[in-house]
């Protein structure tokens, strides 16, 4: 069996060193927030006094208050409907064994190959057109539609894998098809849901590139897009900048830090599907 | 997001592969089910459960790619109904302007050295990881920390870093090596290593995730018998535990070259794809040949370059994960 050997000690060492040159540029990320803005920039260390204004002028002057609510309104609502559509889609799929459920199957497949860059234009023409340019709804819409194809894919496998003996129990109890769905299937998927929901709240919270072509200029920022605003008016202050990269990600520190387990393992769930 | 999951379980006859279930096990446990009672007991949902989600998914999706795809071939302007055909031109004029060719190789050699580093770094963390290390929890907390992060905070913390008076230099001068200081981002033949260095950075703990889960269905009697045979460490481990999670394996791989592919964030954030266009990838000129250049025509050739790229791959990762061994 595996013992703490010498051997065993050298590894942690090293792992721990690593660990070290790993968390030098979060050590240098805090270090430079806290520093006096009429300093000089360089070098790694702490400067004293530590000014913890910085970050209080960097939440204000950011508007990071109403771009976190607005992400959070948005990163909500997106995964919730993710999660509702998903599930009902992946449970259609794997019940049914016809020909179009197959094909349904494979064409929420294709949206593995798109990379989206190609959507971009004709979107961004049809939402301007809609009058949904500056509306969170666009993101909205988005986000849900390209998160669909990982939690359809997620629910599917794991209803085919599940033997339908509590459904056709309910059957047999003349449960409707939507509270069959509501009482017995939703509930059974709850892994599915968790993973689902870990991931597609982190994919939507940090996405930057559709809040920037959708958001930018309007009182509905996202937290990134607040970000990138601020670093384009303040470049040269970095303790200011780095304040507002330090706030805006204080809602993603504190889960991870309070479900680090249940984040990892969703990780590693939803890649090997 | 796309990118976070593999190919479909063909007729959905193998057990989907959690992470505390050994893989190949799991691929090849044989499958019993209690014969059904009455075959009209069957759950049969209704089509319409689906509907939502096909409608969003064809009118957010399926549609604009190919209202991008066939555009491509017009002089499509976004204002005007009309376009005409203009064939390959928008696709030939990709070729002589150099932007979009630079663009293509460096998205090729950021994908590469991407793929490399972060699945070599994460493999040794991992394979670090798995041993009977006191701190192991603490440690992989500290390694997986930066995966959650913002990407284009990532980006801005890396800038600073990569500055010429920014923390690299500084500390270079101050341990005796000043002769090292570069210009990180400025110089054109380094800033893409740069821009590799900050995404392997939060990309590893990523890759280790993955691995570790392949590692922890490794038996340890196989390696106990390995040894008992007289193998050593860095024997034990090449010749069973990698071939034990090529799985684990083969999906980073692709996972880590789909998303590489569509690399935006921290190249945007980080250099804005300059100097002069040395940094740019395929997915940083789409957006700014439609959004900063107006060129939609062009943007949309580039568009269906990148989606021919990302198709290819998905489909290789599709037909390799097809085979059930590898998963």
């Amino acid at each position: 069996m595996k013992r703490y050997t010498k051997k065993t000690a050298a590894l942690e060492a090293a792992l721990i060193a690593a660990a070290i040159i790993f968390l030098i540029p979060l050590f240098v990320l805090v270090s430079v927030a806290l520093r006096d803005p009429a300093g000089s920039p360089g070098f790694l260390g702490f400067t004293w006094p530590l000014k913890f204004g910085n970050l209080a002028t960097a939440w204000k002057q950011s508007q990071m208050g109403p771009s976190m609510l607005n992400s959070i309104m948005i990163t909500g609502i997106s995964v919730l409907l993710v999660i509702g559509i998903a599930s009902t889609a992946g449970y259609v799929i794997a019940r049914r064994t016809e020909r179009w459920s197959r094909g349904m199957f494979y064409l929420f497949l294709t949206g593995f190959l798109f990379p989206g860059q190609l959507a971009l234009v004709p979107l961004y023409v049809a939402f301007t057109k809609a009058g949904l340019v500056g509306n969170p709804f666009s993101v909205i819409l988005i986000s849900t539609a390209g998160n669909l194809p990982f939690g359809i894919f997620l629910y599917t496998a794991f209803l085919r894998d599940l033997a339908p003996d509590y459904e056709e129990a309910a059957t047999l109890d003349g449960a409707t098809p939507f509270r069959m769905f509501r009482s017995i299937v939703f509930p059974l998927m709850r892994p599915v849901t968790g993973t689902v929901g870990i991931l597609s709240s982190l994919a939507i919270w940090n996405d930057f590139m559709h809040p920037l072509l959708y958001l930018t200029g309007g009182s509905t920022r996202t937290a990134p897009l607040s970000v990138y605003t601020f670093v384009g008016e303040y470049s040269a202050n970095w303790p200011l900048v780095f304040s507002a990269l330090i706030t805006s990600v204080i809602p993603i520190l504190v889960a991870y830090f309070l479900m680090q387990r249940f984040i990892m393992r969703g990780f590693a769930t939803g890649l090997k599907g | 997001m796309s990118a976070h999951v593999q190919g479909p379980d063909p007729g959905g006859v193998t057990a989907p592969v959690v992470e505390a279930r050994p893989a190949a096990a799991g691929a090849d446990r044989p499958r019993v089910r209690p014969p059904r009672p009455r075959k009209s007991a069957r759950p049969r949902p209704s089509f319409w459960f689906a509907l939502p989600a096909l409608l969003l998914f064809v009118v957010i999706v399926i549609a604009p790619n190919l209202q991008g795809f066939a555009y491509s071939f017009t002089n499509w302007d976004g204002f005007s109904p009309a376009a005409d055909l203009v064939g390959l031109k928008n696709f030939s004029s990709l070729f002589s302007n150099g932007n979009s060719g630079r663009a293509v190789l460096n998205t090729l050699v950021l994908t590469a050295v991407v793929t490399v580093g972060q699945n070599v770094l994460g493999l040794l963390l991992a394979l670090g990881l798995n041993a009977n290390i006191k701190t192991k929890y603490a440690l992989r907390l500290v390694f997986f920390l930066p995966v959650v992060l913002t990407p284009i905070v990532c980006g801005y913390l890396w800038k600073y870093l990569l500055t010429p008076e920014g923390s690299l230099n500084s500390a270079l001068s101050a341990i005796g090596l000043p002769g090292l200081r570069q210009d990180w981002l400025g110089n054109p033949d380094l800033v893409l290593f740069s821009v590799c260095a900050a995404i392997i950075w939060q990309g590893a703990g990523y890759s280790m995730v993955i691995y570790l889960a392949g590692l922890q269905s490794v038996s340890e009697d196989v390696l106990e018998a390995a040894a008992i045979d007289g193998a050593g460490p860095s024997r034990r481990t090449w010749s069973i535990t990698l071939p034990l999670i090529n799985g684990s394996i083969v999906i980073n791989l692709l996972l880590t070259v789909l998303g590489n592919l569509k690399q935006f964030d921290t190249v945007f954030s980080m250099t804005g794809g300059g100097p002069s266009g040395a940094s740019d990838t395929m997915a940083t000129i789409v957006y700014k040949t439609a959004f900063q250049y107006l060129q939609y025509p062009t943007a949309l050739a580039q568009g269906v370059i990148l989606t021919l790229f990302v198709g290819c791959v998905g489909f290789v990762q599709y037909r390799l994960t097809q085979r059930k061994a590898l998963v």
